[in-house]
């Protein structure tokens, strides 16, 4: 009976649109939260785990060593290496291919790395307009790890910490 | 056999036995690094360490005997304190490098690591570095790696039987090495790389190359001796990328050869021939294969017509597979032709109808527990060095060992008697011990036997080996090796060893080449048939044939007389080359080359000495357009119209072939007809075959090419013969014969008897020689 007349009387002066009516007046004058990509960008993790990227030493010498555990460890299959002796005798990649398309960003490859050669840039605006596009070969990881470097040499001091 | 108690399981174990032993039979692991079955015990990685019941300290399982009632722990805290400090103490010195080492995902320290390491390492110090040595071609070397279990040592001592590695210094200071910095130069050399549980000791031709765990296996047979050792092909994306040994305690247990290891190197050649080609206006021409066997079909088809099926013949590569000697066999006969052969380098086919299959005329096995072992016309360590192991396992045991030889080779076991003589009296000894032999049994021997063992007069050596032989009888072993098979009086030699073994009822085996067993079970031989008598390999090129078609051979190297037999293919009609490499010599002769897959691409079968049919499945696609023998074959008889063809898989052919009738009858005596002998005032031209240039495949094996197994060419004489004949060690001479004349240079050796020349074959320094048993020198200067 009570709850009947409470009902009625809330229907009657439509008190819950007014509350909501009133949420939606205060964010009407808040300060707006939306980001403007591409101009602006949200905040980001040094552990962001976007586009692949080979590094190499401050001498220019590429680290991987051809072990292949990222090869192994990675769940999705995207990882293709071919390794050989290189003219110095030392042990080196000869293809070092990623499908980006079959890659599922897991990180595990980063983990994997005893050198940490292969890594997870914070780079994740990147597109390909026909199919292959994505196969990233040694190549192009190279060149990503180059202009990337700084970054990723920071990002990878700031993780240090947690290790 | 007495019980004891294991981690409080009851077992029953042979006392005397050691520990390690009655654990592996029970299924109870203990870690170990330098006990190995098949290898003495050294005890000196002390890794198996475990706690025995009233022991005042952890004893070595490897080196523990047992005892009746002993009560063993191998996981309790004792052992396990034990076991992992030993760990530690390994892992002081070994580098962390596994990311970078080739035994990673396959390396015994890595995974004992796993439960018995520390993840973090106490010792702070330095740690040492070893120089790394130069092997050779084959095993590549990271000694800082080394753990000196000394497996490889041990190996050397007791399998091979030549100590290449050797441990020096002491403590710290303690590492492998080989002898004043030489090369390992063992044909079983690729053994040790197996055997070495950390990255010490790795292949070279595969280094860097592949992981473990992302390769496929296949189970493959190794084609290049005829043992049909047991191998396990490793395959990465279609590529084979390694061949290690599977073991088969009966064939070659755990061990293979380095010819049959490292030939795979071969398969990739840039000689490798892909795509069927034919020869229009004297200039090749890639075509297809539709294109390539109609050509083939109606040419033959032709001369057949024209010239009658005797025009024609097939001579085939003794390591081809049952299925293609079966296949070869049929379309031959199939065109009414018995032209067929297989022994290219053989020169004497008198006793052809009375030989019988090249069988070792027991089991493998049974070779270890020989009493008296006679080798004849044989250096078996480069001939077949998987029974070699065996043989000397037997010397090792008490076995004495003779060899008749006409040079004195270097055998990895003592030899009782060693006689070394020309090839002239080579049969005269061998008349000789029958003749002793005879007359101890007190059994008559026909007059021609003891005509020909006249030149050799009766002594102690054959004496003693004649008793030694009538003494083992049934546990006694006559070998005639591949290298009699090249000898001119290769028929007599054969029937002088039947007749020592029937009298002395010593087993007797005759060995040859690769699959050559499935030659003769598929009848791929000229003599086969029981109708008419075909051409053998010899009389095939000379005169030449109307049409020829070459299986996987290489005529100037593979035929004994390589430059007549190029001289007669020049003269053929037609020559069809079916195999897997194109070479010089074959875009000048040939007229169709036809692409063969080879052992890895293909089904096979092969039979080995002792009758043992193994077949194989393709571990990886052919290369190109290259088929399978047997379906080239097939195919090509169904373009020649012949019937009963229709088959569908290589089992279908395989289990056509009918079986070997019986791998141990003893064979009949033989005839025994008047030596060809050389005259007196020529050199003996004694061949050998060196162990990597037997096939088209070995030949193109890189690292195999590198070893000291293959020496530069090069002629040897005894110094005295030498010296009468006012030559210099190391100049370089003319040699000739009627077939040709070749420059060479010549070096002095006491193993070669007087006026005998050692001559190596299957070079292509040495292919323009004819075939003849005697050599012409002449001084260039």
């Amino acid at each position: 009976m009570i709850k009947k007349a409470i009902y009625t009387i809330k229907s009657l002066f439509l008190i819950e649109l007014m509350k909501g009516l009133s949420v939606t007046g205060k964010h009407l004058f808040k300060r707006k939260i939306t980001v403007q990509y591409p101009e602006e960008k949200t905040p980001m993790s040094f552990r962001f785990r976007g586009l692949h990227a080979l590094r190499r030493y401050p001498n220019g010498e590429e680290r991987c060593i051809a072990c292949k555990l990222c090869e192994a460890v990675c769940p999705a299959l995207a990882i293709k290496i071919d390794s050989e002796v290189r003219e110095d005798g030392s042990r080196r990649t000869k293809r070092y291919d990623i499908d980006l398309t079959k890659c599922i960003f897991c990180g595990f490859c980063e983990e994997a790395c005893p050198v940490d050669a292969i890594v997870e840039t914070r780079v994740f605006e990147y597109f390909g307009e026909k199919a292959g596009d994505l196969y990233y070969t040694k190549d192009m990881l190279l060149a990503v790890g180059d202009r990337m470097e700084a970054s990723i040499a920071s990002d990878r001091k700031q993780d240090a910490v947690y290790r | 056999m007495v019980s004891i108690e294991i981690n409080g399981q009851k077992i029953e174990a042979e006392a005397g036995s050691m520990l390690i032993r009655a654990a592996d039979a029970a299924g109870i692991y203990i870690p170990r690094f330098c006990y190995h079955d098949k290898l003495s015990i050294a005890a000196n990685c002390r890794m198996c360490l475990v706690e025995v019941e009233n022991a005042p300290k952890p004893l070595p399982a490897c080196a523990t005997p047992i005892t009746d009632g002993m009560k063993v722990e191998t996981r309790s805290e004792l052992a396990r304190a034990a076991q992992k400090s030993t760990m530690e103490f390994l892992l002081i010195n070994h580098p962390l490098d596994c990311p970078i080492c080739d035994q990673g995902g396959e390396c015994e320290l890595q995974d004992l690591a796993v439960g018995y390491g520390k993840d973090v390492s106490r010792f702070s110090e330095g740690k040492r570095v070893v120089f790394d040595k130069n092997l050779g071609s084959l095993i590549s070397t990271d000694m800082t790696r080394c753990i000196q279990c000394t497996r490889c040592v041990r190996f050397g001592q007791e399998i091979a039987g030549i100590m290449e590695l050797g441990m020096v210094n002491r403590g710290e200071h303690s590492e492998i090495m080989t002898f004043m910095g030489q090369a390992v130069c063992s044909e079983m050399s690729g053994n040790v790389i197996d055997l070495c549980p950390v990255g010490a000791l790795t292949s070279k031709p595969f280094r860097f190359k592949a992981r473990s765990w992302e390769m496929q296996d296949h189970d493959g047979i190794a084609v290049h001796d005829t043992v049909g050792s047991n191998v396990t092909v490793q395959t990465l994306r279609g590529e084979v990328l390694r061949v290690l040994p599977r073991e088969n305690e009966d064939i070659n247990q755990e061990w293979l050869s380095d010819r049959d290891r490292f030939s795979y190197t071969a398969y990739k050649s840039e000689q490798r021939l892909t795509t069927p080609m034919l020869k229009i206006n004297g200039e090749w021409k890639e075509a297809d294969w539709q294109t390539a066997l109609d050509n083939v079909s109606s040419k033959l088809k032709k001369i057949v017509d024209e010239y009658g099926a005797d025009s024609i013949g097939a001579l085939a590569s003794p390591t081809a597979t049952l299925e293609e000697f079966s296949l070869l066999a049929k379309l031959m006969r199939g065109l009414g032709s018995q032209n067929m052969d297989y022994r290219l380098r053989q020169q004497d086919f008198r006793a052809d109808g009375a030989m019988s299959a090249p069988l070792l005329g027991d089991s493998i096995v049974s070779l270890e527990c020989a009493k008296t072992v006679l080798l004849i016309g044989s250096n078996i360590r480069k001939e077949q060095p998987v029974l070699a192991t065996r043989l000397r396992k037997a010397a090792r045991k008490g076995a004495s060992i003779s060899a008749i030889n006409s040079t004195k080779f270097d055998f990895a076991f003592p030899l009782q008697v060693n006689i070394s003589v020309s090839p002239s009296s080579l049969v005269a000894t061998l008349a000789r011990l029958a003749v002793i032999v005879a007359a101890k049994k007190k059994v008559p021997t026909s007059g021609t036997v003891e005509d020909i063992a006249e030149s050799c007069p009766a002594n102690k050596e054959l004496e003693g080996l004649a008793d030694s032989l009538i003494e083992a009888g049934n546990d006694g072993q006559i070998i005639v090796g591949s290298m009699a098979q090249m000898d001119g009086n290769y028929s007599l030699l054969v029937a002088l060893a039947t007749i020592i073994g029937n009298i002395s009822e010593v087993k007797f085996g005759r060995l040859e080449e690769g699959n050559a067993v499935a030659a003769w079970q598929a009848s791929f031989l000229p003599f086969a048939d029981r109708g008419t008598v075909g051409k053998n390999a010899t009389e095939m090129l000379n005169p030449a044939l109307k049409a020829c078609l070459l299986f996987n051979i290489e005529p100037s190297l593979d035929c004994i007389a390589g430059n007549s037999a190029l001289d007669a293919l020049r003269e053929t009609g037609m020559l069809i080359h079916i195999g897997c490499y194109r070479s010089e010599e074959i875009e000048e002769l040939a007229h169709v080359m036809l692409p063969l897959a080879s052992v890895f691409e293909s089904d096979g079968t092969h039979v080995n000495c002792e009758g043992n049919m193994q077949s194989w499945k393709a571990a990886v696609h052919p290369q190109g357009e290259a088929r399978p023998g047997w379906k080239i074959l097939r195919v090509l008889a169904n373009y020649l119209d012949l019937d009963g063809f229709n088959y569908t898989s290589s089992e279908t052919v395989r289990d056509e072939a009918s079986p070997l009738i019986s791998t141990t009858k003893r064979t009949a005596s033989m005839d025994v007809y008047a030596p060809v002998l050389v005259e007196q005032n020529r050199l003996a031209c004694i061949s050998h075959l060196p162990l990597y240039r037997i096939d088209p495949f070995t030949r193109r094996s890189q690292p195999l090419q590198q070893t000291l197994d293959n020496p530069p060419a090069a002629a040897g004489m005894h110094p005295d013969t030498l010296a009468s004949m006012g030559i210099d060690d190391g100049i370089t001479v003319e040699l000739a014969n009627g077939g040709g004349k070749i420059d060479i240079s010549v070096y002095a050796s006491t193993s070669i008897p007087l006026n005998c020349i050692l001559l190596p074959t299957a070079l292509q320094e040495t292919a323009a020689l004819g075939n003849a048993n005697w050599l012409e020198v002449k001084s260039r200067a």
